[in-house]
């Protein structure tokens, strides 16, 4: 497992435009609210959270279409089904690399873009906290998505679609607790989730990629 | 898609599966890695029913698909011990970039892992697609060596392969 996943740490390293597309994509995205809405301090710091959360979403999607695609293409999937490691083995580790080389730069990143956007410096730490579930949780669901779609004919569009809805009670309690002033409810759903989904998405995903490799 | 198959091999045989294009030797060979489920019948390993453990039974088989299962930017040696390279020819190609070698290398790159996975069976689809006569005879030479070493192969193939004492499945 370890292996695997070093393994996808590498490719990733020798394809370092497919994480740094996600990242650019955030940053733009984000910027260009500021455009659409004014720059009013007032009005940014309202939205802040909400447009990082939003935005760290929609661009951890965009490397999801290619974490099994490539290999269910070039025939490494099979290869990875026969490693010996159980499905669920195979879709964790392409689960955590996924998280790794896309949720974990995006968490860095969003310090940056939530101050840009005036947050409020004390709401920083919060935004840290939420979004370090609120990826995991978008890594878990959108590989389990990716496993399902895939071999589909219009796997990138039907993969947000599957996503998205399901990312909705994440992004509700993640965004509303960075501004609440008593986030801690929020926080043990949002660990509640994680923990539900942490061996459960997997365990889906692996019956989705031996489905897909039948 | 298939029926009435039957077949029995013991250490270091050699099986060939032969019948026209879309007769499913793919299919069964995907059936015998496990990946594609029976709709019927059993598949037994020293008795036992194969297919209980999945995971159990994917450490038994060495995998050779119609697709190579190259990546294009890791090196020659990346994909397979460079010990293992040399049995294939190319080992003066380690260091390279996979995407920048030949069809036939991808192929030959693809035969060397299998060569060094060290397990028991060896399921080849259509082994020597794109080879050349020197490569073909490498590739014969790494079969008898894993028979010698008392190794089954199970391949589909259009070209004869230069193997004695093989048993031919007609599909």
């Amino acid at each position: 497992m370890r292996r695997l996943i070093g393994h996808e740490l590498r490719l990733a390293l020798r394809h370092p435009a497919d994480s740094a597309a996600a990242l650019l994509f955030f940053i733009i995205a984000g910027t260009l609210f500021p455009f659409a809405l004014g720059p009013g301090p007032t009005t940014l710091a309202a939205i802040a959270a909400g447009v990082v959360w939003v935005c760290a979403l929609l661009a951890a999607l965009l490397p999801l279409d290619r974490l099994f695609g490539a290999d269910f293409e070039d025939g490494t999937l099979d290869l990875l089904l026969l490693s010996g490691l159980p499905a669920y083995g195979v879709a964790f580790a392409k689960t955590a690399a996924h998280w790794l080389t896309t949720g974990l730069p995006l968490l860095l990143i969003s310090a940056p873009l939530a101050i840009m956007l005036r947050m409020p410096a004390s709401h920083l730490a919060l935004l840290f906290i939420t979004l370090l579930p609120g990826t995991m949780l978008l890594s878990l669901i959108g590989s389990l998505a990716a496993a399902i779609t895939l071999g589909a004919r219009r796997a990138a569009v039907l993969m947000p679609l599957i996503t998205l809805p399901l990312m909705i009670p994440t992004l509700i309690f993640g965004a509303s607790a960075v501004t609440s002033p008593h986030p801690a409810a929020a926080l043990y759903m949002l660990a509640a989730m994680l923990l539900f989904a942490l061996p459960l998405a997997p365990l889906a995903a692996g019956a989705a990629l031996r489905a897909a490799a039948e | 898609m298939l029926r009435d198959v039957g077949f029995r091999l013991a250490p270091s045989g050699v099986l060939i599966l032969r019948g026209p294009n879309g007769t499913g030797k793919s299919t069964l060979l995907r059936a015998l890695a496990g990946l594609t489920p029976l709709a019927a019948g059993t598949l037994l390993w020293a008795g036992a029913n194969a297919l209980a453990d999945l995971a159990e039974h994917a450490a038994r088989i060495a995998w050779l698909g119609h697709l190579d299962a190259v990546k294009p930017a890791l090196t020659a040696a990346e994909h397979v011990p460079v010990a293992a390279l040399a049995a294939v020819g190319l080992e003066r190609y380690a260091d390279l970039p996979a995407r920048l070698l030949s069809a036939g290398q991808k192929r030959r790159l693809a035969i060397a892992r299998v060569a060094a996975s060290e397990r028991l069976l060896w399921l080849l689809d259509e082994p020597t697609t794109g080879l050349d006569t020197t490569s073909i005879m490498q590739f014969t030479a790494l079969c008898e060596a894993h028979r010698q070493a008392g190794g089954m192969i199970i391949a589909s193939t259009h070209t004869p392969l230069e193997l004695s004492n093989t048993e031919t499945l007609n599909l």
